[in-house]
């Protein structure tokens, strides 16, 4: 084990970060820029079971220190991936985060059924909180006895261990995580995007074609860090923190709100070497911090809640 | 395709709101195809999302590239408040850029553009002209007054200028200059062109069976690299399939997809 190193259920991390489903494709558009075998894991972009179109453009709108898209899960569909894309990842020694969407659970079961087939596919992110799609998506994680429903039903026919990815956009989050964690969650990952918008002050319309979308970007790691405190007080199944992360400090805070690791979303389409210069800057912040090691930290942050 | 910090070495403003931007730095030599676009992070914190330049003019030599904007918004406004000497983070190149392989000597070309859609042309009219073709640049602006590279175009080949306002060249758009020179010319070889949809659609629509014409897309994006999926446009042989802007284009051969 080195100091970088992280074991959570079915994922040997050898560092604690990975890029987050939705901001590194399928993985190979960043293979142009350097090894992905020095990520800790990739969390690829949600596979449904047919394919899907995606939203009209445009998609995408900045926002201060954020962004916001609605791209509607654009994706080839699972026999595609499984096919095209999750095949060329192989040849890294990187553990793959397969993300599944659906709009019923019948498609959540067939995707969960095949997926953890492909190449280095050591886990699913259950994707029950895409702010961007009418049939499905959102609405499978705001409520907490859907979600929990939802879960057992991958749970039931996932051949590898499965995370839940948790929607901000709550009254309260805690009873959602407890929900999918007694539904056989084997853990969470959190936060998915807050749902927002722009206007145009010219033509008085939404900048973005779908009128509302997905809010991700440093502007909101404070929602993040509040989010994952409240949740890992409340369960016992591992994080994996995302929001807003854009340096080592903010990788620490993460640990420090309760996470196991770390995913970066937005920050990879600013800096596409975003994530190896973190897992290379955070050996001398951890120094810095008289932190021994990552795993020391897991345990030191959960002693001192108890 | 690399990161680096590029010195800006030279900014003019070549008409209001419209620079030129003169970047030096070892990423020239990769900038080997017209009609490929740089993504630059703009130095202010609180905007994250890198912008698409298209790249208007390349020189290996003195590893010096140029790029043309307009002040659009806080992006573009930033990179015009920067001063020679400041360094910009590019990303580059970036896109397919323009497919000139089939262009020999003497060919009779077309190049078209509309606005700030010209600058990716005047790169590309260099490398035609190299190539020894004869080439027709048909440009159209909303007026006089943001009319730019006149004297560049010139020197390549035989400029043809609209205004919408008629305050310069033909009154109109570019259609126009297309039916005036076409008579000339006959059939051109190939046909390249930039600028706003409507513009796009009116050459494939003028040329429809032609079998070299390429047009540059543009579309909103966040990665520039084909990861996010923001810049797609739809595909007009598959209705089901899309293609992104920024890996798959922005050149795209007339027909392919939906303008």
């Amino acid at each position: 084990m080195s100091r970088l190193s992280v074991s959570i259920p079915g994922l040997e991390l050898k560092n604690p970060i990975m890029p987050a489903s939705g901001c590194f494709g399928f993985g190979d558009e960043y293979a142009k820029y350097y090894d992905l075998s020095k990520l800790g894991a990739i969390m690829v972009k949600a596979t449904t079971a047919d394919m899907r179109y995606g939203n009209p453009t445009p998609r995408v709108a900045e926002t201060p220190s954020g962004m916001l898209n609605a791209i509607g899960l654009q994706n080839p569909g699972l026999e595609t991936v499984m096919a095209n894309q999750l095949p060329s990842l192989e040849k890294y020694d990187v553990p793959i985060i397969a993300n599944v969407a659906g709009s019923t659970v019948d498609d959540y079961k067939r995707v969960c059924e095949r997926i953890g087939d492909a190449p280095n596919v050591k886990a699913i992110e259950l994707n029950i909180s895409c702010p961007n799609v009418k049939d499905g998506g959102i609405a499978f994680g705001t409520s907490a006895q859907v979600a929990a429903e939802l879960t057992a039903a991958a749970k039931s026919v996932a051949n590898v261990p499965v995370y839940i990815k948790l929607s901000p956009n709550v009254t309260s989050i805690v009873p959602i995580a407890k929900a999918v964690e007694e539904a056989g969650a084997d853990g969470i990952t959190m936060i998915n995007t807050l749902v927002g918008m722009r206007i145009d002050l010219k033509t008085r319309k939404s900048v973005l074609a779908n009128g509302t979308g997905g809010l991700s970007g440093p502007g909101i790691k404070p929602v993040a860090i509040r989010m994952i405190h409240e949740v890992s007080h409340a369960v016992d199944i591992p994080i994996i923190g995302m929001g807003g992360v854009s340096t080592v400090d903010d990788v620490i805070e993460m640990y420090l709100a309760g996470a196991s690791a770390v995913a970066v979303g937005t920050m990879n389409f600013t800096d596409p070497y975003i994530c190896p210069k973190l897992i290379d800057e955070l050996p001398s912040k951890m120094d810095e911090l008289g932190i021994e090691s990552i795993e020391q930290l897991i345990r030191e942050v959960k002693e001192a809640r108890q | 395709m690399k990161q680096e910090m590029m010195e800006i070495v030279n900014q003019v403003e070549l008409a209001p709101r419209i620079f030129e931007m003169t970047l030096r730095g070892d990423l020239t030599q990769e900038m080997v195809t017209p009609g490929q676009f740089i993504h630059i992070r703009v130095p202010r914190e609180d905007l994250l999302l890198r912008r698409p330049i298209s790249l208007a003019e390349v020189n290996h030599g003195d590893k010096t590239c140029k790029i043309i904007y307009r002040v659009e918004g806080d992006g573009t406004k930033v990179f015009s408040e920067c001063q020679i000497g400041d360094k910009l983070d590019c990303l580059g190149p970036l896109g397919n850029g323009f497919d000139i392989e089939m262009v020999e000597k003497d060919d009779v070309v077309y190049v078209i553009g509309g606005g700030i859609g010209v600058p990716p042309l005047y790169e590309l009219g260099r490398r035609l002209k190299e190539k020894g073709a004869t080439i027709y640049f048909l440009n159209g602006f909303a007026s006089k007054d943001v009319m730019y590279y006149e004297e560049e175009f010139s020197a390549l080949g035989q400029l043809h200028i609209a205004t919408d306002d008629g305050s310069y060249g033909v009154k109109g758009h570019v259609g126009m200059l297309i039916d005036k020179v076409k008579p000339v010319t006959g059939e051109p070889k190939a046909i390249f062109a930039c600028g706003a949809p409507g513009l796009l659609r009116a050459v494939e629509t003028t040329f429809i069976d032609h079998p070299h014409v390429y047009l540059s897309m543009e579309e909103r994006m966040a990665c520039g690299v084909g990861a996010c999926y923001a810049c797609v446009c739809q595909s007009k042989k598959d209705p089901k399939v899309n293609k992104k802007v920024c890996d798959e284009g922005p050149i795209f051969k007339a027909g392919d997809v939906i303008i």
